[in-house]
């Protein structure tokens, strides 16, 4: 071993497993997650999984913050190492003065280690062969004798696990009795055989409050049921499926009548995401509150129907978990790469309403707003999230709802309205803020029917080819956009200590990394105002922060800066004044990563001019 | 097709159905289809049919998608919503509207191209799915509104009017819907009304996935000789297996009662369907013997028409689905909304 002296650190440290696909390695590393937060301790784990069932390389990643950076940190001190096909490749990502902890039934080279790490070698097969004779047992076990072991090298408190395990098994005796029995013998071993604990500790604390731990499709699909979605359709796509599972579970839970029995809301698998998006806008142009979910292959697919709910005025929510593209890209990894491909989706001029939701909590807000969104500007929302947020356990703040709340169904003529004798039009904008009333289809036996078409119409739905009727219906659509504006949720803006010319633009997922990149930054000497973006169409905010910066730098997850295109192209700035700072290999991005593209810039832009040193 | 705007006042002593409504009451705006169009025939059909049920107007929901067919829909029912969707997605709209809405009639309207190319896939599965519709194909082998290239149910060897011949197998829709469970399956011909207005009223009255298949001549582009599609093709080749009518409530003046010729069929609604047999060994209850009596009659270059099969007892998607009986677009927060005091358990649930 060289002299590279071993990390020591409390409640700030990565651990990294390495399984294989199918192993049921899953559940045994999110309890292990879990049973860091029980101490107090906040933790951010992520799964970096294949696109495959069974036997490809899988990873979960747990990042201990007791300072709460939910961010990806990169780099790990603690590898897991239980999949000889990575072997080479994890043990080479381990920090210097890291730690390695692996099988040691089987003896290895010692060309397979390294000597700047702390090898830690337990002999879990031979545990389990000599404990269990069952082959699915073996399996299973190993993966909770790990995390026992694991708990005696972390000084973890095994009270804690074995709580978490008996919430697991409630009422299923046997089993809970095994699995603390297996927990215990990992444990046992460890504390009998190696040096306990290492230099990774965890310790009790305060820092979880009352904050939840949610995977964001669950809460997205939540926001659904809170904001009154009735009518789900949907085609499995990794990784949005889970939000149709989980809106399935809510409403299966929350959406049942108690003397019935009947379920009040209709979920549909449909054959493509064509006829996903198209039962959304039927049920939609019939007054129900609709969605789908979906990610980038299914956008591309839904283009055309996107241009139809633009065009013939009809709400639709679409919630894009983006993965890595272009094609079928990286399925099982995270961008935010369909930014211009939802802001302008379908042919012709188009321009659609799309939120940008930090975390779980604000993934629940946003998909109930987005269906009063949908009904009040008579379009398609776009709930953007992407793998990070949504196939993540992420800790954040507990979600909350006004009872008080109602939903806006948007401007909608009655029966009774119609028969008052209010002039129905449906393209006719009576408020001047480009919003028609709509009527139900059966709402009044000879008032207020209408026929619905994508081909161009007058204000009162004749069928029009005029050029002048044509124009004036594509400017009273700009008019509503610009009326979305102060409809959808704004920028929230954060300014440094002291006044600076630079500023930062980030939205989505970025937003932990970011926040966590700030300190980075400042410890640099950067100072930098910060603004989230929230939504598209951008408030008039962003333009203002623009125009108080020299430079702003645009933080996102995709090759091509695409947000920054969006900011570019609606506001009309000079290009150069905006620094793309992109981030695309499909790993989330990381503090480390912004601090350091941010800060070499700042430093390449505070570099003394030649002729000036010179003088 | 004529400009003439459709004048509004009508005989005052034009004839009423049960609910006071006049047969101007089920028509819509002026065709813009070429004059004597075989579709303007079936939206004829299709107003006889509401007038005949003495349906409002305004409770039937009209979807289509794209193509002369899907243009109908403004052709009738002037008074009810409708909706020229997306080229080959009518399906697919109408079930979400269907979803939204279990109380209305819908009326899903579509043409070959739209259901047996851009469309079979949505075709297929609304009608496996059992989604309470009535779903007519106007079916003329022919892609019109773009000037006769040949559609998926083209006949082989049929010839274009530019002279060229098919050589790709045909897609029979009627073969199709009654492989993949469609409980109401009919076929009729545009130029036969008295077949045809029995045919809607009861796929209307029929609770599940009803199709009618409608060969319907396009005089501009398949009117040929050498047409599969033609009049006088489909009049010599026509084999009507069953003749109906459709009783609403009402004496059956109209139904030869002759013993062993006639057999009623009791739908949901209450209305009855009463087969006049021309075939007497066809049995409509049978899925298995329509399919392979289709496939006989076709063998011989004839087509069969009339109800090819029905299962009075079918259930629709809302049942499978057990959805509750108001329509869902009318509910509201109250019922929705799990609220707050949920909310702070399914918090606590993750802590």
């Amino acid at each position: 071993m060289s002299d590279k002296k071993p990390i020591s650190s409390v409640n700030d440290f990565v651990v990294r497993f390495a399984n294989v696909n199918g192993s049921g390695s899953a559940s045994a590393n999110e309890m292990f997650a879990r049973a860091i937060l029980r101490h107090g301790v906040p933790v951010s784990p992520r799964n970096i999984f294949p696109s495959n069932i069974q036997g490809l390389p899988t990873w979960y990643e747990v990042r201990v913050t007791e300072d709460g950076h939910l961010g990806a940190r990169g780099g790990v001190d603690m590898m897991v190492a239980m999949n000889p096909q990575t072997w080479d490749k994890d043990v080479a990502g381990i920090e210097p003065g890291g730690y390695l902890f692996y099988d040691s039934t089987k003896p290895m080279p010692s060309t397979k280690f390294r000597d700047d790490i702390t090898v830690i070698g337990v002999p879990l097969t031979a545990i389990t062969n000599s404990t269990y004779t069952d082959p699915r047992q073996r399996q299973l076990f190993k993966n909770i004798i790990y995390l026992g072991a694991l708990s005696a090298l972390l000084d973890m408190d095994p009270k804690l696990i074995e709580q978490l395990i008996g919430e697991q098994y409630k009422g299923k005796e046997k089993l809970l009795s095994s699995n603390v029995h297996a927990l215990h013998l990992g444990r046992d071993w460890a504390l009998q055989n190696l040096k306990c604990p290492t230099g990774l500790r965890v310790k009790k604390s305060d820092k979880v409050g009352d904050r939840i731990f949610i995977e964001g499709n669950s809460a997205a699909a939540l926001g659904a049921v809170y904001g009154g979605a009735t009518v789900c359709a949907w085609y499995p796509i990794t990784p949005s499926s889970s939000v149709a599972e989980a809106f399935t579970a809510h409403c299966k839970k929350y959406r049942h009548d108690p003397e019935t029995g009947k379920a009040k809301y209709a979920i549909v698998q449909g054959e493509d995401e064509l006829a996903s998006i198209g039962i959304v806008i039927g049920a939609s142009w019939n007054g129900a509150r609709a969605f789908t979910a979906t990610s980038g292959p299914g956008i591309s697919l839904m283009t055309e129907f996107i241009g139809l709910s633009y065009f013939a005025e009809i709400p639709a929510v679409i919630m894009n978990i983006q993965r890595a593209g272009p094609s079928t890209g990286m399925p099982t990894r995270t961008q935010q790469c369909d930014i211009i491909a939802c802001a302008y989706a379908s042919h012709g001029d188009t321009k659609h309403v799309l939120l940008f939701p930090e975390d779980p909590a604000e993934a629940f807000e946003f998909a109930a707003a987005a269906f009063d969104l949908a009904e009040r500007l008579q379009t398609t929302i776009f709930l953007m999230l992407d793998l990070d947020i949504g196939m993540n356990h992420r800790l954040c703040r507990p979600l909350k709802w006004d009872d008080s709340k109602q939903y806006d169904r948007g401007k909608v003529m009655t029966a009774e309205m119609l028969e008052e004798g209010r002039d129905f039009g449906r393209y006719l904008d009576v408020d001047g803020d480009g919003i028609p009333y709509r009527t139900y289809p059966g709402t009044h036996p000879t008032k207020g029917s209408y026929f619905t078409r994508g081909t161009s119409r007058d204000r009162y739905a004749r069928y029009s080819e005029e050029g002048s009727v044509y124009a004036d219906n594509m400017q009273r659509l700009m008019r509503k956009f610009e009326t979305a504006q102060d409809l959808v949720p704004r920028p929230l803006q954060a300014n440094a200590e002291r006044p600076t010319k630079y500023g930062v633009i980030y939205f989505g997922s970025t937003t932990p990394a970011m926040d966590e990149a700030i300190g980075l930054l400042e410890t640099r000497g950067h100072q930098l105002d910060r603004l989230r973006i929230r939504a598209f169409p951008f408030h008039s905010s962003v333009a203002s922060f623009l125009a108080e910066h020299d430079f702003v730098y645009v933080v996102e997850q995709n090759r091509d800066s695409q947000l920054r295109q969006l900011i570019v192209n609606e506001n009309g700035i000079d290009p150069v004044r905006l620094v793309p700072i992109v981030h695309y290999d499909g790993s989330p991005i990381t503090a480390r990563f912004i601090a350091k593209a941010i800060g070499d810039h700042q430093d390449h832009l505070k570099v003394t001019p030649l002729r000036k040193a010179v003088s | 097709m004529t400009y003439i705007a459709k004048p509004k006042f009508h005989h005052p002593g034009l004839k009423k159905n049960e609910l006071g409504y006049t047969h101007r009451d089920y028509e819509g705006k002026i065709s813009t289809l070429c004059a004597g169009c075989g579709h303007d025939s079936i939206t004829a059909s299709i107003i006889e049919a509401c007038y005949e049920l003495s349906i409002e107007p305004h409770r039937v929901a009209k979807i289509s998608g794209i193509g002369c067919s899907s243009k109908t829909p403004d052709y009738f029912l002037g008074n009810s919503h409708g909706f020229n969707s997306v080229h080959g997605r009518m399906p697919s709209v109408l079930t979400g509207a269907n979803l939204a809405n279990r109380d209305l009639i819908y009326l899903g309207v579509s043409g070959d191209g739209d259901s047996a190319s851009i469309g079979f896939g949505q075709f297929a599965h609304s009608i496996r799915r059992g989604v309470n519709m009535t779903y007519i194909v106007e079916n003329n082998g022919v892609y019109g509104l773009t000037k006769g290239q040949f559609s998926a149910t083209a006949d082989r060897g049929s010839k274009s009017k530019k002279g060229v011949t098919n050589t790709d197998n045909a897609i029979d829709l009627v073969a199709i819907a009654l492989q993949l469970g469609a409980t109401f399956v009919a076929r009729s011909f545009s130029g036969d009304k008295t077949q045809l207005v029995p045919l809607i009223a009861a796929a209307i009255g029929h609770k599940g996935a009803s199709f009618i298949d409608v060969i319907s001549p396009c005089i501009a582009f398949n009117n040929h000789a050498g047409s599969t599609k033609s009049f006088d093709y489909v009049r010599e080749h026509n084999d009507a297996v069953n003749r109906l009518d459709v009783l609403v409530g009402r004496d059956p003046i109209a139904v030869d009662y002759a013993p062993g010729t006639v057999q009623m069929v009791e739908q949901h609604d209450g209305s009855r369907i009463a087969l006049r047999k021309i075939d007497a060994d066809y049995d409509p209850h049978d899925r298995l013997g329509a399919q392979t009596f289709l496939q006989k009659h076709a063998a011989k270059g004839q087509i069969v028409t009339g109800l090819l099969y029905v299962d009075p007892d079918a259930e629709d998607l809302h049942e499978h689905l057990n959805t509750v009986e108001t329509p869902l677009n009318t509910l509201e927060a109250d019922t929705l909304c799990p609220g707050s005091a949920m909310l702070d358990k399914f918090n606590a649930s993750l802590r």
